[in-house]
């Protein structure tokens, strides 16, 4: 699906991604984790676009994707969210989601004017699916109040209804479950495991809580300063000494020494 | 209780309640004299000015909201959308044809917004757009527009020369103040310009077609959306060099139709538009930078503090305070000195409400 090769990113002198390389499975749920500065983030930014990459090469099946522009990669169905959410603050949440699909009727500037029932049919259609989101993820109750004033973890499930509203291939989340509540948190599961059983979108996330990324991703992958650590299970990046070193910390390996001597 | 007890003590005498009538009278026809003159002086002229300056500051705003910079080019590309309408008004007139009682410029302007159209997107194509892609600070698009602007300018002035040139024809008047005193019998006339109130009514309309499309059409929408969060546009698919030009073709017919509208309602001098930039700006940012309703606000508020501040009150005065017979003009500002009044109200609105009246981005 995804293969990155020998990526870099400097800032100057200091090397924020530091020769990456990884693939990711089609239809998987790949975690990301690692300790603050490990360079996730800015792998997603990479990948996704949002800044060119020092050297390296990104690939979509099989496709050089290096430094296209985000909204290709829309096109291309890779897309991506925000460790911020980010939203439309002066739009209302439906009006946030009847925006994604790209290339609507409406865009062209003569159909706005002489189009005008071919646009209306299309954003019927478009609002339809708004609303499908919107019940999907609960959050139906909110279609016309401004996305600015929604919660934390509220816009966080806009971001995920964005991705939602077009048939995306790989989602890229950067911590979607940052700040969110425990009941929040598992709607969020929810979603994102009923899209890829029942969409096959594929998804990589950025996590820090691990019983999130235990119980949704395979594999992991753990990242610390700029490279790759470890790759595998949840259970054998728990296990792996280099991921407890720099990440999981001694903390949890006692305690789940303990945990093991006591069963 | 009787009716005599109710009237009040000052109304007992019969002559003295005739002569309290009469002068009441003559202080309401004096208070009408006053208003007309100031009507006529000072609304009128301000109400028509703040509608160039609202379309002249709604462009300014829209470049500064989408593209994220100030356009400093944007008074010359109004002189450059007038001058293009203004030889397509000749070429009309030569031909012969005339839409009386309307000015013929009327007619060239839509030709005159599709030449404008094509120079602004030449320039972003040969100019903009490598900066953009260099993903360059609003600073140096600043000093880039700068450039562009003294290219147009000597464009402009290339073509058209650097005279004076007048292009409005049709009815001049809707009401002259003669035909207005003989209708009202007050000593003071109001005249109506037929091209002030084309200038509102064309800017009315202009506005309305404007919002609808920012909040009703797809495309208005996307345009809203980079405007307000350009990743997250980028990320939802939206093309930006798509909403870069259309940015551009609206930006040039707003900027065409405020330099015909003040090149009809005043004249057309080349140099004037440059000089225009400067209240267009404080328009623009009085209001709130990037917000389209603070703009209209703001060109108003501009227009009406100019007027009003470099009108000379003599008269209005001699109506209100007949006793008052005052040396000067009554006047706080000549009017060489109008520019100030648009640098004060800058001054004072970036010093105490930064990001404008109606809350656009802090600059």
């Amino acid at each position: 699906m995804i293969r990155v090769e020998g990526l870099h990113k400097h800032f100057g002198g200091f090397h924020a991604v530091d020769g990456v390389t990884l693939k990711i499975a089609p239809g998987s749920i790949t975690g990301l984790i690692g300790p603050n500065g490990a360079g996730k983030t800015t792998l997603f930014n990479l990948i996704a676009g949002t800044l060119p990459p020092t050297s390296g090469h990104v690939f979509m099946n099989g496709e050089d994707i290096t430094g296209l522009p985000p909204h290709d990669l829309f096109h291309k169905g890779l897309l991506r969210t925000f460790q911020i959410a980010h939203e439309f603050a002066s739009m209302s949440v439906r009006e946030n989601l009847m925006l994604v699909p790209g290339h609507q009727q409406g865009e062209r500037i003569w159909n706005t004017w002489i189009g005008r029932r071919r646009i209306a049919a299309e954003e019927e259609g478009i609002r339809k699916k708004a609303d499908e989101v919107m019940e999907f993820l609960t959050i139906d109750h909110l279609k016309d109040e401004r996305a600015g004033n929604l919660s934390g973890g509220q816009k966080k499930l806009l971001e995920l209804g964005r991705t939602m509203m077009v048939d995306a291939q790989i989602v890229f989340l950067d911590e979607v479950g940052a700040g969110v509540n425990r009941t929040l948190l598992r709607t969020i599961g929810d979603a994102i495991q009923r899209l890829n059983r029942e969409r096959s979108y594929t998804f990589c996330m950025i996590e820090h809580d691990m019983d999130f990324i235990g119980r949704l991703c395979d594999p992991v992958i753990c990242m610390a300063e700029g490279k790759v650590l470890a790759e595998g299970t949840i259970e054998q990046i728990k296990a792996n000494d280099h991921v407890i070193e720099a990440y999981l910390g001694t903390g949890l390996k006692n305690r789940m020494i303990k945990e093991t001597s006591s069963e | 209780m009787s009716v005599a007890d109710r009237t009040p003590p000052w109304t007992s005498s019969g002559t003295c309640r005739i002569g309290f009538r009469l002068s009441r009278l003559e202080d309401g026809l004096d208070f009408l004299n006053a208003f007309v003159a100031f009507a006529n002086f000072v609304m009128l002229p301000a109400v028509a000015y703040g509608s160039q300056l609202a379309l002249g500051a709604l462009g300014v705003t829209m470049i500064y909201g989408i593209l994220r910079f100030s356009n400093f080019a944007h008074g010359d590309t109004m002189a450059f959308g007038a001058m293009a309408t203004i030889l397509g008004t000749w070429w009309l007139q030569a031909m012969g044809v005339s839409l009386d009682p309307f000015p013929t410029a009327l007619l060239a302007l839509p030709a005159g917004i599709a030449a404008t159209a094509v120079f602004v997107l030449i320039t972003d194509r040969l100019v903009y757009r490598f900066y953009r892609e260099q993903k360059s600070a609003p600073v140096i698009l600043v000093i880039v527009s700068m450039g562009v602007m003294f290219v147009t300018n000597g464009l402009v002035r290339f073509v058209i020369g650097v005279d004076e040139q007048r292009f409005a024809d049709g009815a001049r008047f809707i009401i002259t103040a003669r035909e207005f005193k003989e209708l009202t019998g007050l000593k003071e006339g109001l005249a109506i310009k037929s091209t002030a109130m084309l200038t509102v009514v064309v800017a009315i309309i202009v506005v309305a077609i404007l919002f609808w499309f920012l909040n009703r059409t797809r495309t208005g929408k996307s345009m809203r959306a980079f405007s307000d969060n350009e990743d997250l546009a980028l990320l939802s698919g939206i093309n930006p060099e798509r909403v870069v030009m259309f940015t551009w073709i609206m930006v040039a017919a707003l900027a065409t139709v405020a330099g015909v509208l003040y090149g009809l309602d005043k004249s057309f001098k080349p140099f004037n538009y440059f000089q225009l930039l400067l209240p267009i700006f404080a328009s623009a940012i009085v209001g709130g930078l990037g917000n389209p309703i603070g703009a209209i606000a703001g060109g108003f508020v501009i227009a009406f503090s100019e007027v009003t501040i470099t009108y000379a009150f003599k008269k209005v005065a001699g109506y209100l305070i007949p006793a008052w017979e005052p040396q000067g003009l009554v006047q706080l500002l000549s009017t060489d000195y109008k520019f100030a009044v648009s640098f004060g109200i800058l001054i004072v609105v970036l010093l105490f409400r930064p990001t404008g009246l109606f809350r656009g981005k802090a600059l």
